[in-house]
């Protein structure tokens, strides 16, 4: 008689077991657990000005801080500024070309969207790198000098 | 544009890029340093991480004797440069760099001269700015920091030069060293990012390769610079000198 009862609730705790693994289990996506986290795009480079804790908290202050450095006292060529960031961030869409603000895929657009936080900074500023080599684009033709100029960008010391 | 000028330009840009590598062979000697810049020429780049100095003061001097009648190269490099277009309304249209021909009335004598911000030394539009946003760097370069512009447009107004205007309307695919947006107050900057990577002002560079040459940039305090020289042994005027503003830009046969 005592065996009877014990079955199905061996039964219950198993199928419980289950549900609470399937609930915490990591999914094809990334995410742990039932509530969606956001996915930012991996970026080019080998890794960013600070670790990415830190970066996730403080970015925003970077940039202030970074704004009033470079505007007013004209210090430039610091890893801390927006255009470094934009360029090494960029998302390239199918057509191998980097997306801009507008588009859902942009790195920054990818935490704010889910933050529900906008953001002012690329109603000014270019969401998109820029050319940092006009030289280089005029002479995109020339087989030699594009061989050149890819041989000096790519070196590192 | 004529078939023939085309190599030119492609001989004027191999001839910088080879001077870039050049400079990108002499940073590979040095370990740790990764190559940055390409063909920064004469001015000198301050090292990064240094702020403008003081001892500085930037200024260019236009001839316009030199300024060939209709020519507005320094006027289309600036736009290239920065990315501005006229809007289609020439009242709002932005007011960077324009061509102002004067002409006395009694003999009929003309002469144009490109006219911008003139990076005044007792500028009339930051002493007005209620917040701050227009500014004179210490280099003597006179900008508007963007980030806390109201938008009041006060310095508009106090600006005996009109070399400042405001961006009415939203504004995409900016330059990336040339922020503008909606709501702020624009003019000049004397390209100061490329004044920060020791490079002249785009105009200048354009007057000089494909105009006649009549822009002259460089440090007014330093006596060796060709400006300097130049000023002093020619006879050159500031526009509306008389009130005092001390303008950085000097004009010469206007």
């Amino acid at each position: 008689m005592r065996r009877a009862w014990l079955t199905p609730l061996a039964l219950a705790l198993a199928l419980l077991g289950a549900a609470a693994g399937a609930a915490w289990a990591v999914d094809a996506s990334g995410d742990t657990g039932r509530t969606p986290v956001p996915h930012p795009p991996k970026a080019q480079g080998d890794h960013c000005v600070a670790d990415t804790t830190f970066m996730r908290r403080n970015h925003m202050k970077m940039l202030f801080h970074q704004r009033n450095e470079t505007v007013h006292l004209g210090v430039r060529g610091e890893p801390y500024s927006l255009a470094s960031c934009v360029a090494c961030h960029a998302v390239r869409g199918a057509d191998g070309v980097a997306v801009s603000y507008a588009d859902p895929r942009h790195f920054c657009r990818s935490c704010h969207d889910y933050a529900a936080v906008s953001v002012d900074c690329f109603e000014c500023h270019a969401s998109r790198p820029g050319d940092p080599n006009k030289a280089a684009a005029t002479d995109a033709g020339d087989k030699d000098l594009t061989a050149l100029n890819d041989y000096l960008k790519g070196t590192k010391p | 544009m004529s078939a023939g000028a085309a190599p030119t330009r492609l001989l004027a840009d191999r001839r910088t890029l080879l001077k870039g590598a050049g400079a990108g062979l002499a940073t590979l000697i040095a370990p740790g340093v990764t190559l940055y810049a390409f063909g920064a020429d004469d001015a000198g780049a301050r090292p990064a991480g240094e702020p403008a100095s003081a001892k500085v003061r930037w200024g260019m001097l236009i001839d316009s004797s030199k300024c060939a009648p209709g020519c507005d190269r320094c006027v289309a490099a600036c736009r290239d440069e920065n990315g501005w277009q006229s809007t289609g309304h020439v009242e709002s249209d932005p007011q960077w760099i324009r061509i102002v021909t004067v002409r006395d009335p009694k003999t009929g004598a003309q002469s144009a001269a490109p006219v911008m911000c003139q990076h005044c030394a007792n500028p009339a539009c930051v002493d007005v700015c209620p917040t701050g946003a227009s500014f004179k760097r210490a280099d003597g370069l006179v900008l508007v920091d963007r980030h806390i512009c109201i938008g009041c447009r006060y310095c508009m107004m106090a600006c005996p030069y009109k070399a400042r205007s405001f961006v009415h309307e939203a504004i995409e695919d900016q330059k990336t060293n040339a922020p503008r947006g909606k709501g702020t107050v624009e003019g000049c900057t004397l390209c100061v990012d490329r004044i920060d990577a020791g490079r002249k002002p785009a105009c200048v560079e354009a007057c000089a390769s494909e105009g006649g040459g009549a822009m002259t940039f460089g440090d007014l305090n330093d006596p060796s610079s060709d400006i300097a020289k130049a000023l002093a042994s020619l006879s050159t005027t500031q526009i509306r000198s008389d009130l005092g503003l001390d303008p950085g830009v000097r004009y010469r046969n206007l």
